[in-house]
């Protein structure tokens, strides 16, 4: 048998053999490799989850105009740059003043899917607009008008400066004075489907769809400004935001600062959170496992005088104490690395109501932490573990 | 040239002279008793000629070297290859096999032999008992295995401390006829004991008392086999 065989089977038989003491120590190892790894995948998570957290905040990038207005084919062109993945969603919008009974109304054009995702807080009573001919209208508005869900309303489009004749093509009757301060041009007839109420701006305007807008206004079709939910941290926005400004002339991308910096903020706040209680924890493990090693070598010391009468070296004694302690820190690293992410999953599931995915690279990092750590915490006790006098032994203290 | 010899050898703790100028040869092959009350120096002796401590003054020479000159880590090597150690308490390491614990003195002298430590145990009977755990054996068996685990790199001495302090009568004389057949095989036998009936089987036993040689006395009818009143 080879020396490196016998070794293994020493601290093999002493950590199988002793279980009811080592068991102490695999514990304290494993439940610190846990919190460990269970934070550390929290802490890797944080951005994802709260990202996703956060675009319940609503859009957090803004496309305007350069000159007067920008096309669809300049949002489709932008929208290439930001990866698929991160778009929450996007809303182009287009402004029109309208005429609801004669008075003039704020309506925007939009893609309701769209607004849906880039303003989730968005509390709409009834249902949003699924289909052409429908609308929904703010609180303000519905209340000027007393509107209600299920209602029908007609919107009418004439610019002020219009005369007749000049107005877009459209289907409806055209009702035109000349003494009229307006043209009474476009009409289309709408079902109210719900109300908006956001107690902010939004609650004075009424929302069609993109195609309804352009089939009253009519003209060539354009768009006034868009809205974007993208879920990245602030240093990657920027990035799509220069990106986007240099590739799409036409359209000026902006990052909604009071959205991104907060989230910013919050996440590094958050993380160094979560980074803080990893070291204080990583700290407790070691003053555990030191504790514990300290217990297993002060219980041990006959043994250790014994093998030391028998010819041992400190090298030997440091060697298999330290062998033990490291096998130790190995297993309780790989048991504490699957209770950590079971750990990570039901923080996650409870808190952000999502599951996280298993990182394989945290096994080999948690074993090799916990093995450094035990290593380290374990040098100490060991260290002293030599100064045991073998004479101990024959004198039977 | 004798095996051991002590010349003036003197350990001192402030005003104890827990051994006081002690002379003592031992002669290879030789079977040697050391007996005395508590505090007479025994022990102190016993860790002296075991590498296991220094004298304060004096020579000790093993093999005609002086190991009182000699640093801990040299004398941790001189340990390991020339002596073999038995003690009262047995002193088995709990978690590993009666074969195990013979195998461990092999890892730290050379290599470890599983067939020459099974050998080692069949000597003293307890091939059987090889996978056995030392709470799993009786006292007699742990210190047989004790004394396997001594035999085991051949020493050049065995130096037994109260082999049988903690044994009764059969397992005693199973002892003793251990160490017999040991001296047959021209081991050199220091057995410090309380015990007069096995220092009587010694062919030699020195009495020691308040740090030195008390007594001396040559057992004319050596047989190595033990009799009980």
């Amino acid at each position: 048998m080879t020396k490196r065989k016998m070794y293994i089977r020493m601290i093999t038989a002493s950590l199988i053999r002793r279980r009811s003491r080592m068991l102490v120590a695999l514990l304290a190892i494993m439940i610190g490799a846990a919190i460990l790894s269970g934070l550390v995948t929290i802490y890797y998570d944080v951005p994802r989850q709260m990202g996703a957290q956060f675009r319940s905040y609503g859009a957090n990038m803004l496309f305007t105009a350069t000159n007067d207005n920008f096309t669809k084919e300049d949002v489709e062109a932008a929208k290439a740059v930001i990866a698929s993945s991160e778009l929450v969603g996007l809303a182009p919008y287009r402004y029109e003043t309208v005429r609801i009974n004669d008075r003039p109304i704020l309506a925007a054009g939009t893609d309701m899917e769209g607004a849906q995702k880039t303003s989730p807080f968005w509390a709409v009573s009834g249902t949003w607009p699924s289909s052409t001919e429908e609308i929904m209208v703010g609180k303000v508005v519905a209340q000027t008008f007393n509107l209600h869900t299920g209602d029908r309303v007609t919107l009418s489009y004439a610019p002020e400066t219009a005369k007749a004749g000049e107005s877009g093509k459209g289907d409806t009757d055209s009702t035109a004075s000349a003494e009229d301060e307006y043209v009474l041009d476009n009409t289309k007839d709408f079902k109210v489907t719900g109300v908006l109420d956001t107690g902010g701006n939004e609650e004075e305007y009424v929302y069609i769809s993109l195609d309804d807008m352009e089939e009253l206004v009519g003209g060539e079709s354009h768009l006034d400004a868009c809205e974007l939910s993208v879920s990245a941290t602030g240093d990657k926005l920027s990035k799509y935001e220069s990106a986007i400004n240099e590739a799409v002339p036409a359209l000026q991308a902006r990052l909604v600062k009071r959205v991104t910096q907060s989230e910013d903020t919050v996440l590094s706040k958050l993380q160094a959170l979560v980074l803080l209680v990893t070291i204080v924890v990583l700290a407790l493990t070691m003053i555990c496992v030191a504790t514990t090693m300290t217990a297993v070598v002060a219980e041990r010391r006959k043994e250790i005088g014994l093998r030391k009468a028998l010819g041992a070296t400190d090298k030997s004694i440091i060697g298999e104490f330290m062998g033990e302690g490291l096998l130790l820190g190995g297993v309780g690293g790989l048991l504490g690395a699957i209770l950590g992410f079971i750990f990570a999953q039901m923080v996650s599931m409870n808190v952000f109501n999502s599951s996280i995915s298993f990182r394989f690279l945290l096994l080999p990092i948690t074993i090799i932490v916990s093995i450094f750590v035990t290593g380290l915490a374990s040098l100490i006790p060991i260290k002293s573990a030599t100064n045991v006098d073998p004479a101990l032994v024959l004198k039977g203290e | 040239m004798s095996l051991l010899e002590l010349k003036n050898v003197s350990k001192i703790y402030g005003s104890l002279h827990a051994l006081d100028k002690v002379n003592m040869k031992v002669e290879e092959g030789e079977w040697l008793a050391i007996m005395g009350p508590s505090g007479s120096g025994k022990s102190t002796m016993m860790n002296i000629i075991g590498c296991m401590d220094k004298p304060t003054e004096g020579e000790v020479l093993l093999e005609g070297v002086d190991i009182a000159k000699e640093n801990n880590k040299n004398l941790t090597t001189i340990r390991r290859d020339k002596i073999g150690l038995i003690f009262q308490q047995f002193h088995l390491v709990s978690y590993l096999t009666a074969l195990e614990n013979v195998m461990m003195a092999q890892y730290y002298h050379s290599l470890p032999d599983e067939k020459e430590a099974l050998e080692a145990l069949d000597r003293v009977g307890l091939k059987d008992r090889a996978k056995h755990l030392p709470s799993q054996l009786s006292g007699g068996e742990q210190q047989r295995v004790c004394v396997a685990r001594a035999l085991i790199n051949y020493p050049k001495l065995i130096l037994a401390d109260e082999p049988t302090g903690n044994l009764d009568e059969a397992n005693e004389a199973i002892v003793v006829d251990l160490f017999r057949r040991l001296h047959e095989d021209g081991t050199t036998l220091i057995v410090v004991t309380h015990d007069p009936e096995v220092a009587e089987v010694a062919q030699r036993t020195l009495v020691l008392r308040d740090g030195r040689i008390d007594r001396e006395t040559i057992n004319e009818n050596f047989t190595g086999k033990i009799r009980f009143d």
